[in-house]
């Protein structure tokens, strides 16, 4: 019989090996679905994961991209990631990112069309303290009333969403756009345009934060008492607090910095690549930001990189789609796949399998 | 060869150093904004498509991609189908306006063509139908066929398209029958089964006995069925699997024709940027067979009034018509001009409750 | 503005059947949470019920038999989310989240040949002399069987926690899998057992979507109706009875809301659905402030994972 037996420490080699297994894995079973639709299982494997990076006719346009559509998951996961390292979990970012984005947007309207240097500026901060104070809900309730941080910040997720539908049908909506819903397009006031930075690098201010995101973390976890609290906390919320952690504050802190940059991530997508506050604005980037954070084991570099691979899969699947007439649906149940195996492999960096029964102590 | 130069073009607009391709065929390209079996919108221009390929055959190459969300991913599916070469692009959702004319500016030498959008450009051109012409022959069975006098009314959203048709169905049931009051619910989705089913239960429950709908599913036919004895109408498509009750007729979209003249026209060498608005004449809006369940001779008045709009005798927004406060609109024998029915955003005399704000 | 135009029998009657598919998606999930495992994943599992359910009764002609592969389907896709997660140990709300994306794919791929189809007809039960009397006939007697069977269920669920050995046991677990697995119960296979329970009901739901209330099969049909039934969870306090009034409430804000319209009262749709959650968490607040009784009800072990290392 086949047991599962704790490592001390996380192997390894394990750590490294199981992604790349992970995704073989994908490529065989998402071969095997995408040859029972009829279509060539290696044109769309290769379209998917080679295409986006090295065809002659997308790659310089779709590598960019890459940063575009992996930026907003890199920036949540590192918050959400500092949360979960301590127990903490917030899984709203989704209504974070929206308050971020509409708190952010609603700034922009309201000085339209005023033409000055701070117009930007003042968006980042209303955008960052939008998140902030949406996961401030949960955070506050947690620390007075011990209340169930997961199930607040998710009940959120929905509230926001109907704000954000009242604010496209009413309050932000475009006053020129002949009664249809959605506000101005920012890209078109230039003041609050979150514009590329090098023409055709994909890299807009999003980008930059994910980035510097990513190296703060980094430090925070590696160098700094808090980051050491944090852990702490997440290994052992009993020996924390004989170290003298705050839980309350750390709990504050968590869920503050990671609404922060979902809001963030929310003001830097609607005032750039999305360009307008519509119904649908949310496209679920806070949902499959916690998937991101936990693919790369809630590690800032591991995000990094667990961020680009669903970028990839996401605009390699949109290549595959229309090169080879796939579905939509079938990329998305070949994205469903890959995590199972990423989440479902990763046992084995922390356990190791043994055979045959367990021997008596 | 042209394809190769304005590949190349392309190419450096965006800074690129793709490699042009030769290949003979006009490339089109297609992006949907919701599963191409979705019975309704995305289908009809997905069907339409299929249509057009038929007629070409192997003359053209066609991609389509559904799905295609509104905002940030609009622009990358634009612009992917411009790198892949294709020679034009149509862009089937009021919501891909912004994302088109930005992609057109990065790709000129590509056509685009946006539907029922307002924004045009040297590369852009618009194209919706009429069909408030077929709401009128909608208004008209609605107000003939109804025994309570109460009328459904499911609306999408409240923008000009919707509330032409609202308005041009009011007046047409109104016209034969005086007694006709209008219940209007506002949806907010233009595709959520589960809820336009239970608006058309609703409007059900309180009286309407026929079902109009600016949504498109399917479900509040199903929703008419269940309740018996009420009345319904195909929307963009022809449902007609619902016939021959409570589906008594339909208006459907028809696209084919227009897709085949515009991919004509750029293997001609003709395309230009324009604004097509095309109704019944022009083959665009079309309605559907009106069912056995309607009296031979409302039917037959029915397709005089189909008839006499395809003709151009008869303008649906005909005056004498006020506003809903009562305020003079359009005088005794008063046409209303292209541009007020555009950016319609008022109620006419007669209707009930407000256009949400 | 007409309020008469209201008949409040018809408008319960209808929010009945409106609050169905969420009654028994939650009922389901009331059951994996007692049992200490949050899963995330009731929009996947639905929207795959939905189109089981939808494809065996187009096939076959016969709704039971649909019903029937809604079940199956649900409880199979959950047993992904049971092997990562109680086997392989992989984090709950990661693994549900990701069970949703794979769901609404998985759903709309077998659903491709069915779209613009009919399923056969469910008919309102004949209940006779009952279904005549007055309003109570209208309100409680004129549904069809799939009603009956989700109170049935609510009810069964109720005394399956409340008077079994097998219930005690499964909250046990719940509330702490060290001191379950002390006592000696198989921990992973309770868990695994509830949450194949939770992905049943989550496709009977989900089926009754596609068969009865909408009818039809379209890509992502649910329309969020699993989140909404993880929030009931939650609004009614993990008690099975309390899971009927917040149905009603969740299932019945739309319908509502659009009833107000066709009245001609002009409502803040937005802020209406809004309501349910803002409530709920008001809910939790309450509940948590009052420790005694948090304790009773809301499974201390909710989300951990268990790993039997001793």
């Amino acid at each position: 019989m086949i047991r599962l037996e704790k490592r001390p420490s996380p192997s390894r080699v394990w750590t490294a090996a199981t992604p790349v297994l992970a995704v073989a894995l994908t490529m065989v079973a998402g071969g095997v679905l995408f040859a029972m639709l009829g279509k060539d299982p290696v044109a769309a494997i290769r379209i998917i994961f080679w295409d986006p990076l090295f065809n002659e006719q997308f790659a310089s346009y779709s590598r960019p991209q890459l940063l575009v559509k992996a930026g907003p998951l890199i920036l949540i996961a590192i918050g959400l990631s500092l949360g979960f390292r301590a127990g903490i979990w917030n899984i709203g970012a989704e209504g974070q990112y929206i308050i971020g984005a509409l708190s952010g947007a609603g700034v922009a309207l309201a000085l339209y069309p005023l033409e000055a240097w701070f117009v930007f500026p003042l968006m980042v901060i209303a955008g960052g303290l939008g998140g902030w104070a949406w996961a401030m809900i949960p955070a506050i309730l947690k620390t007075r009333f011990r209340t169930n941080e997961i199930l607040v910040s998710l009940l959120l997720v929905y509230v926001a969403e109907q704000i954000l539908a009242a604010m496209a049908l009413g309050l932000m909506r475009n006053p020129e756009g002949g009664g249809f819903p959605g506000s101005r397009n920012l890209q078109q006031y230039p003041a609050a345009a979150n514009t590329e930075l090098i023409a055709n690098s994909g890299m807009h201010w999003g980008v930059v934060a994910a980035f510097v995101a990513v190296i703060a973390a980094y430090v925070l976890l590696n160098r700094h008492m808090l980051g050491f609290q944090i852990r702490l906390t997440g290994q052992s919320p009993r020996a924390a607090r004989f170290a003298g952690v705050n839980p309350n504050g750390l709990v504050l802190f968590c869920l503050g910095a990671s609404g922060a940059l979902a809001g963030l991530a929310g003001l830097f997508e609607v005032s750039g690549p999305a360009g307008q506050v519509s119904i649908d604005f949310n496209q679920g980037y806070g949902f499959t930001a916690i998937i991101v954070a936990f693919l790369g084991r809630l590690n800032p570099v591991g995000i990094l990189l667990a961020g680009l691979l669903m970028a990839l899969t996401y605009i390699g699947g949109e290549l595959a789609q229309f090169m080879l007439n796939l579905p939509a649906a079938a990329i998305q149940a070949f994205q469903g796949m890959l995590l199972f195996f990423l989440l479902g492999l990763d046992v084995l960096t922390n356990y190791r399998l043994r055979w045959g029964k367990r021997e008596i102590a | 060869m042209k394809r190769r130069t304005f590949l190349a073009t392309s190419a450096l607009a965006l800074g690129l150093a793709g490699t042009a391709f030769a290949q003979d065929k006009v490339k089109v390209g297609f992006i949907y904004v919701g599963p191409v079996n979705d019975g309704g919108w995305s289908q009809h221009h997905h069907e339409s498509a299929m249509v057009m390929k038929e007629h070409f055959g192997d003359a053209i190459e066609l991609v389509e991609q559904e799905s295609v969300p509104e905002g940030a991913d609009t622009e990358r599916a634009l612009t992917q189908m411009a790198l892949s070469g294709c020679d034009i692009v149509f862009a089937t959702s009021f919501g891909f306006m912004d994302p088109t004319i930005n992609v057109a500016k990065k790709f000129p030498k590509v056509k685009f063509e946006h539907a029922t959008g307002y924004k045009r450009a040297e590369n852009v051109s618009t194209y919706s139908a009429r069909f408030y012409e077929g709401r009128a022959v909608q208004g008209l069975l609605a107000g003939r066929m109804t025994q309570s006098n109460v009328i459904g009314y499911i609306g999408s959203f409240p923008i000009p398209e919707v509330i032409r048709g609202i308005d041009s169905a009011f007046i047409h049931a109104r016209k034969v029958n005086p007694d006709v009051q209008f219940k209007v619910v506002w949806a907010n989705t233009w595709f959520d089964p589960a809820k336009e089913a239970d608006a058309a239960t609703a409007l059900i429950n309180q009286g309407a006995d026929v079902i109009l709908q600016h949504t498109d599913s399917t479900a509040p036919h199903a929703a008419a069925e269940k309740a018996g004895n009420v009345y319904t109408f195909g929307q963009a498509a022809d449902m007609a699997e619902y016939a021959p009750k409570p589906r008594i007729s339909s208006i459907i979209d028809n696209w084919a024709p227009y897709y085949i003249e515009r991919v004509q026209a750029v293997m001609d060498g003709t395309w230009e940027s324009k604004d097509t608005w095309g109704g019944i004449a022009s083959g665009m809006v079309k309605i559907g067979e009106i069912s056995d369940a309607v009296p031979a001779e409302i039917r037959d008045e029915a397709i005089a009034l189909e008839e006499s709009i395809s003709s151009g005798a008869y303008h649906p927004f005909t005056g004498p018509l006020n506003k809903q406060d009562g305020s003079v609109w359009l005088a005794e024998g008063e046409v209303a001009d292209d541009g007020t029915l555009a950016g319609l955003n008022f109620y006419v005399e007669g209707l009930s409750g407000e256009v949400p704000k | 503005m007409d309020l008469s135009a209201i008949d409040p029998v018809i408008l319960i009657a209808s929010l009945m059947v409106a609050s169905t598919p969420i009654l028994l998606a939650a009922t389901g999930e009331l059951i994996v949470e007692k049992s200490g495992v949050l899963n995330l994943g009731v929009e996947g599992m639905m929207i795959t019920g939905a189109i089981c359910g939808f494809a065996a009764s187009v096939q076959t002609g016969s709704p039971a038999l649909g019903f029937l592969a809604a079940i199956i389907g649900g409880a199979a896709l959950s047993m992904i989310f049971g092997l990562l997660t109680q086997v392989l140990m992989s984090n709950q709300v990661a693994t549900g989240l990701a069970l949703t994306l794979f769901g609404l794919g998985l759903s709309a791929l077998i659903g491709q040949g069915y779209a613009g189809m009919k399923p056969p007809p469910t008919r309102p039960l004949d209940l006779g002399v009952l279904s005549d009397l007055p309003v109570i006939g209208k309100i409680v007697f004129s549904h069809d069987a799939m009603v009956y069977v989700s109170l049935a269920l609510v009810a069964l669920v109720w005394a399956f926690l409340r008077y079994t050995r097998a219930g005690l046991i499964l909250r046990a677990v719940g509330e702490s899998h060290e001191a379950a697995h002390a006592l000696g119960y198989k921990v992973v296979r309770i868990r695994l057992m509830a949450i194949g329970f939770g992905g049943a009901m989550a496709g009977l739901g989900g089926a009754y979507l596609s068969l009865i209330r909408v009818p039809q099969w379209t890509e992502g049909m649910t329309a969020g109706a699993g989140w909404i039934a993880l929030a009931l969870v939650v609004f009614a306090s993990w008690r099975p009875w309390r899971l009927l009034l917040g149905a009603y409430l969740f299932g019945g804000i739309t319908v509502l809301q659009l009833n107000l319209q066709a009245a001609g009262v002009a409502v803040p749709a937005e802020f209406l659905s809004a309501t349910p959650y803002l409530v709920t968490i008001l809910v939790l607040v309450l509940m948590s402030a009052d420790r005694s009784r948090a304790a009773l009800h809301a499974p201390a072990d909710l989300g951990k994972t268990f790993h039997a290392s001793s």
